[in-house]
This record gives structure tokens, C-alpha cells and sequence, in this order.
């Protein structure tokens, strides 16, 4: 279905291509995983907190902070990766024909979309990394076991890169990316064990919770920051895998019939 | 073997459209290549086809004797595409935009350091190097994207109207440039809507429309071949005239207000017709590649 020729490690140059462009706003792009952890720490902590008792997940009693913060990170990959690849890659293959550029060269249209989908989850894995910094001196990460939380990062975002990429090949206008942020990214931030413990939920609509990607990436931030999780971590590794796998080669097949007349 | 691109019976469709209709044609080493033709005639498409953009639905093209379906990226890394749309990048400035692109074609970075300076010299950018795109006026930012065609070195140069929409001083400048590089040696395909760029510039062109290639030929030869030496043009031309110059098998096209002869050598003609049916304005000029587009592609509009 794909040959095999059409992937080579010259997709690291497009990759660095959005590198030289990050780096010039870095600062910008450093500012909101700095903030955005001390906004909701501060919001849930001190203000929501005292109306909760300790959450009981995976087995153990945790306040509710430490509960959140793990998934906090995660959240962070969902929306860093996401955006990217939608908004961002949107941006630079319809309105700055970037991409008609590039095609222009040895580059592949598989290599483009590859190094759209890996620069999404660089980008998310560089706001991890900021957020776990902040979060582990607040004292929410256990060390050296968060620091597995880096390349937990990078792998989600490649998951949340390629469905991203996907609606990006589908996508008529840039407007009508709100259809998959309102219908699929906000119910999943809210619904995935992020904020409160799926166990919580009804029991007829748990398997609906495990279906969402950010469940199993945020269940894979507490297995390595506070130790504990309610499914097996295997599960979730292979189930982020299949999703990156699937989402990449359709977003593949949709982009070529998008771009290549 | 000199033949730099071979194409025998190429066909384009999409969505049931035919945009290139079985054409057939090759371009030598260092020739200038001309590929003209109204709009939608399937220039562009064709342009595409030739860099890889967009595969062939069948035929046959070969450029330095491989083939584009399988031999891409070894073709891609020795042309250079200047295409129609503005693709410069946006979020880079003026030299970033030649370093980063030294990098797609993976490109040493001391050599894509140097070739970066070499070229903004000779497109008189080096004062606009640190300069964002979107600054650059749009006779820089096509200089800027000739550049950028350029970086890899390329043994062929694909340009998609080079000049369309700029300003005079900005046009002959990109043609004083392209110019130099025909000098070197460089062979060169460019579509044009400018007849007169198409004159100065190519030693060869085809005229496509409908997806097929009308004629092929060196500029003198097609305005020789269809639209004589000289023409002229009759405002206002009476009735004994159309019937003077159906008699006298003299070429003409009849606009209405408007008659346009094409003179034949024949000078006693040119007299009578000077003479007797001149009654309002006529003008006398040389026949130019304009007028044999236009005699051989029709004058309707097209879009």
C-alpha cells in the first residue's frame, strides 16, 4: 500500500525547519507549559481542594492535586500535539504553501507529514518537560522515576500528532477544526480520568473513557510520577501505538489525495 | 545522448478531465525551452508532471534519461523549480529561506553557506538578507524564489511564470538575469503569458491548447511560419476591402471594428491596399510571437 521508499531520515530537515521557526519565539513558547500548571494547580489546589477529600485511584488515597497533576502533563501533550498539527500544519500547507515548496525537492509528501507529526510531538515533549520541571519542585513528581515522563510525552504526542495530521488531510477550512476540538479533544480532556478518577463514573460509560487516548497517556503519567494506575500499563502503551499507527497512515493516504493531483 | 527531458505521448486527467492530451516533445542540453499557451491549456500541469508534483496518468517522461515514476528524488535533486505561487517561507527570513531549503536537498552546510552568500550577491540581495519575507517587495520575492530554484546547483530550471505581475524594471532585471544563466549554459523550461519574454528569451517553444501541442519551433520561425513578415491593421475597414483581401488570398483576421492582415512579401500589395483602403487608421508594424498566439489559440477569453 506504501512504499517503503517513500521514507527517509531527510524528513529530520523539515524537522528542523519548524525547529529554526520555534526557536525564534521561544520565549513565547516557553511562557504558557510554564504558567499553565501554576494556573491550575493554583485554581484546583487552592480553591477546589477543600471541597474534595482525598481521591482514591489505583488503589491508594492521593489529595486532589497530586492526583491532577500527572494529567495535567498529559492534557498538555494532547493540546501541544493536537494544535500543531491541525492549526499550525493547516496554516503552512494551505496559506503559506509551504509544503508545495518543499514537494519542489528530494522531500517526499510522506516525509513532510512525518515531520509534521514528529515536530508536533517535539513540541509537546519540550512543554512536558517545562511543565515537570515546575510541577516536580512543587513537589507533585516523585524523581528519577517522573523523568520517564519526557519520553511519555514525545510517544503521545506522536499519537495525538497523527489524528491531528488526519483532520488536517480532511479538513475543508481552517474554521471547521472547532468540529473535532469541541466533538472529540474537549470531551476527552474532560472525560478521560484527568479531573476525577473513571471509576467514578457510571459503570456503562467506563468503556467509553478507555476508548479516549488521553485516558491511556494520562494512566501512563501517574504509573511514572505518582506510581499507581487502574489499567495495565502495557494496555495502554499498545493501544497508544495501534492509534498512532492507524491515524498516521490514514492521515498519509488523505493528505496525498489532498495534495498530489 | 542529449536530450535532458524526453516526453512521448503524455496524458493528464482528472476528475474525468483530460488536461494533457497526448503530448509529446523533448528539450536539449541548454536549450531555453519555451511552453506557452492560454489558460488552462495545461502548462502548469505539465510544469508538475515534469518536477514530480503530480504523476503522469500515462506516457512517458524521462528527464537526464530516468524515469520520474521511479527515479524521483535522484531527478528532483537536479532541477530547480521556480514555481507559480509564492512558496517562499513565511516564517524565515530572506537567507534562512536559502539555508534551510540547501537543507531539504541535504546540502553540507559550509557549501549551502557559501552558495547562499554566492546567490544573494547575484540577485542583489544581500542588503535584504536578514529581512522577513513578507517585507520584500514582489520583484525581491521572485528574484528571492529564482534564487532558491538555484541553491542545488541544477542541471535543469523549471520556470511557471517567472514574471507574471511584476514591474517593468523588476521584469527586465529577472530577464537580464535568466539572461546569464542561459550564458552558462543552464537548459531552461519556462511557461510564460508574456509573448515578448517568450521572443527574447527561448530558442525553442511549443504553443499547447486543449492539452495539445499546437506548433514547435524557434520564435522567428513560428511568427515566419504564421503571421508573416508584417501586419497590418485596418481600423474601420470597408466592405471592398474583406472582399479585396478574400480575392488576393491574403490571411486576415476580421474583429469587426478591426481587420488584421498578414502581409505576404508581396510589396505592390501592401501598396494597394495603402492606397485604396486605408480609410481611417492603419498601422504597419512587424509580426511578433503575439500575433501568432493569438491567430493560432483564437481570441475568445478563457476563464
Amino acid at each position: 500500500m506504501i512504499d517503503p521508499k517513500v521514507f527517509s531520515w531527510r524528513f529530520l530537515r523539515v524537522w528542523k525547519r519548524n525547529l529554526v521557526v520555534y526557536r525564534k519565539i521561544w520565549k513565547v513558547n516557553f511562557l504558557t507549559p510554564l504558567l499553565e500548571p501554576l494556573f491550575y494547580i493554583l485554581a484546583f489546589g487552592l480553591g477546589f481542594a477543600g471541597l474534595i477529600d482525598n481521591v482514591h485511584y489505583g488503589g491508594s488515597d492521593f489529595s486532589y492535586t497530586t492526583f491532577i497533576a500527572p494529567a495535567l502533563i498529559a492534557t498538555a501533550v494532547m493540546w501541544n500535539a493536537f494544535f500543531e498539527t491541525t492549526y499550525a500544519s493547516f496554516v503552512r500547507m494551505y496559506y503559506q504553501k509551504t509544503f508545495d515548496g518543499m514537494l519542489a525537492t528530494p522531500l517526499s509528501l510522506e516525509e513532510i507529514i512525518i515531520a509534521e507529526i514528529v515536530w508536533s510531538a517535539t513540541k509537546a515533549t519540550g512543554a512536558a518537560t517545562i511543565m515537570l520541571m515546575v510541577l516536580g519542585l512543587l513537589g507533585f513528581i516523585q524523581f528519577p522515576l517522573g523523568l520517564l515522563l519526557i519520553p511519555l510525552a514525545f510517544f503521545g504526542g506522536l499519537a495525538f500528532g497523527a489524528i491531528g495530521m488526519f483532520f488536517t488531510g480532511i479538513t475543508p477550512t481552517i474554521d471547521m477544526f472547532n468540529l473535532p476540538i469541541f466533538l472529540f479533544i474537549t470531551p476527552m480532556f474532560l472525560f478521560s480520568g484527568t479531573f476525577f478518577p473513571v471509576s467514578n463514573l457510571p459503570v456503562w460509560v467506563q468503556p467509553a473513557a478507555l476508548a479516549f487516548p488521553l485516558y491511556h497517556l494520562a494512566e501512563l503519567a501517574r504509573r511514572f510520577s505518582i506510581g499507581t494506575n487502574e489499567t495495565a500499563p502495557v494496555i495502554s502503551i499498545v493501544y497508544l501505538i495501534v492509534f498512532f499507527l492507524f491515524f498516521t497512515i490514514l492521515a498519509l493516504g488523505r493528505m496525498k489525495k489532498r495534495l498530489i493531483q | 545522448m542529449n536530450k535532458i527531458i524526453d516526453i512521448q505521448h503524455l496524458v493528464k486527467q482528472f476528475n474525468g478531465f483530460t488536461a494533457v492530451n497526448d503530448i509529446s516533445f523533448s528539450v536539449d542540453k541548454g536549450e531555453f525551452f519555451g511552453l506557452l499557451g492560454p489558460n488552462g491549456a495545461g502548462k502548469t500541469t505539465t510544469i508538475r508532471m515534469l518536477y514530480g508534483f503530480s504523476p503522469p496518468t500515462s506516457g512517458e517522461l524521462h528527464i537526464f534519461g530516468m524515469d520520474i515514476r521511479t527515479d524521483y528524488r535522484k531527478i528532483k535533486s537536479r532541477i530547480g523549480v521556480c514555481q507559480q505561487d509564492n512558496t517562499l517561507d513565511p516564517d524565515l527570513t530572506v537567507e534562512q529561506n536559502l539555508h534551510v531549503f540547501a537543507g531539504y536537498f541535504s546540502i553540507p552546510k559550509k557549501e549551502a553557506n557559501e552558495r547562499t552568500r554566492e546567490l544573494l550577491d547575484f540577485f542583489a540581495l544581500r542588503h535584504k538578507k536578514n529581512a522577513k519575507v513578507m517585507e520584500l517587495s514582489g520583484g525581491m520575492a521572485r528574484r528571492l524564489i529564482l534564487a532558491r530554484s538555484l541553491i542545488n546547483q541544477p542541471e535543469l530550471l523549471i520556470l511557471d511564470e517567472p514574471t507574471t505581475g511584476l514591474d517593468p524594471q523588476s521584469k527586465h532585471q529577472v530577464w537580464e538575469k535568466l539572461e546569464n544563466l542561459k550564458k552558462s549554459g543552464l537548459t531552461v523550461v519556462i511557461t510564460t503569458h508574456n509573448m515578448e519574454e517568450a521572443s527574447r528569451l527561448c530558442d525553442r517553444l511549443i504553443i499547447v491548447d486543449h492539452g495539445k501541442i499546437l506548433v514547435d519551433g524557434s520564435p522567428e520561425d513560428l511568427i515566419e511560419r504564421h503571421a508573416g513578415h508584417n501586419i497590418i491593421e485596418i481600423e474601420g475597414p470597408d466592405h471592398a476591402l474583406v472582399e479585396y483581401v478574400k480575392e488576393h488570398n491574403i490571411g486576415f483576421d476580421d474583429l469587426g471594428r478591426r481587420l488584421i492582415l498578414y502581409e505576404t512579401q508581396e510589396k505592390d500589395l501592401n501598396h494597394t491596399i495603402q492606397e485604396q483602403f486605408c480609410n481611417e487608421k492603419c498601422i504597419y508594424r512587424n509580426s511578433t510571437l503575439e500575433d501568432v498566439f493569438l491567430r493560432l489559440t483564437g481570441r475568445e477569453l478563457r476563464e
